[in-house]
């Protein structure tokens, strides 16, 4: 659907917060636009993003039509031990994708 | 007399080189963050889907880019001399009509328009490897005088040449945006204005429309000349490719 980067340290520590970076390549179509004829172009965005590491939602978050397009997330993650953390994503058309990166502490 | 007018001339270079900004330096600190950052900068996007396109076959004779040219990383030092001449076919050409000549003549495959995703995104991926180095551009004439000529040359209903706001007024701002020197140093870039990414011809373009110019098409030998004489013009900058700006 989307290409989605994520970027996680490659060195981490148990209890010790780290930063995970997404990058997501996405129209985010305000609904507020009109094109070249005056029609209304359609919404189209990202409207509910879902983080867990193992299962365990770690950060949950609404969208709405006020984010630009390619939006970049940065948030802190405290991981107890290895695991997945699943990043998911849910647009307009009710379309799912869940993109994946492994967390090795050391 | 002779060494004289020579070390004024080295200094005339040096204090033009000097002078020079490209638009980082000019950019606020959060867009500069965000070029700094590649886990945070757009492009890299791009440069994921120029990744994927470069071993991926097209065309009739089943050839992907990695098929002639291998890994990515060998075409470090590249972009850096385009525009560069063709002597085969005695044309000047930029970096992304290579691409497209590599598609038509060696794949089988058809062209890309000028502003198609993935021609932009396999430039992008082929800029990247020159990251770092300095803009190198061999000057050529005719192209380098006719470049300079359009530079200069006013047009559009505005009746305003590229020199008018780019050199005479670098600096000064233009409805509360700065002008830049207009250096070729970043490109393909990743503009917040445009929310995505574009190529120096899609800058132009949007320069020529500015004044209420008809802009020259892509691949005339117009749009050619002009992107040769401002990469001649920025040598020796630093390539920052993919770029973030404002």
């Amino acid at each position: 659907m989307v290409r989605v980067l994520i970027n996680v340290p490659k060195q981490m520590t148990a209890k010790e917060p780290f930063d995970v970076k997404v990058l997501i390549s996405h129209p985010m179509e305000s609904g507020q636009r009109r094109d070249q004829l005056g029609q209304t172009i359609p919404r189209d965005i990202i409207n509910h993003f879902m983080c867990t590491l193992d299962g365990e939602t770690v950060l949950e978050a609404e969208f709405f039509p006020a984010i630009a397009a390619n939006p970049f997330l940065s948030f802190s993650v405290v991981a107890e031990k290895s695991g997945t953390l699943a990043l998911t994503f849910t647009d307009d058309h009710g379309v799912t994708q869940t993109e994946t990166a492994a967390i090795t502490l050391t | 007399m002779k060494c004289l007018l020579a070390l004024i001339a080295a200094a005339i270079l040096v204090i033009g080189a000097g002078e020079r900004r490209s638009g980082y330096d000019d950019a606020s600190p959060e867009t500069r963050a965000m070029q700094d950052d590649d886990a945070a900068n757009p492009a890299f996007l791009w440069v994921k889907q120029g990744e994927a396109l470069w071993s991926e076959p097209d065309g009739t004779e089943g050839k992907s880019c990695a098929g002639c040219h291998g890994d990515v990383t060998s075409l470090r030092g590249v972009s850096a001399r385009y525009p560069a001449f063709d002597s085969k076919r005695g044309l000047m050409v930029t970096l992304e009509q290579r691409i497209n000549l590599c598609r038509t003549n060696h794949m089988g495959a058809g062209s890309f328009a000028w502003d198609d995703d993935k021609l932009l995104s396999l430039s992008t991926l082929v800029g990247l490897q020159s990251r770092g180095m300095a803009l190198a551009a061999e000057p050529r004439e005719p192209y380098l005088s006719d470049g300079a000529a359009l530079f200069r040359e006013r047009m559009g209903q505005l009746n305003l040449s590229c020199a008018e706001c780019h050199e005479d007024r670098a600096g000064l701002s233009l409805g509360g945006s700065l002008i830049p020197q207009g250096h070729p140093n970043g490109y393909p870039e990743y503009r917040l204005e445009w929310q995505g990414m574009g190529s120096l011809y899609r800058r132009l373009r949007n320069c020529m429309v500015g004044v209420r110019a008809e802009p020259y098409s892509p691949d005339s030998p117009e749009a050619t000349a002009l992107a040769f004489f401002l990469a001649v013009r920025a040598n020796g900058m630093q390539i920052e490719t993919p770029a973030v700006r404002p």
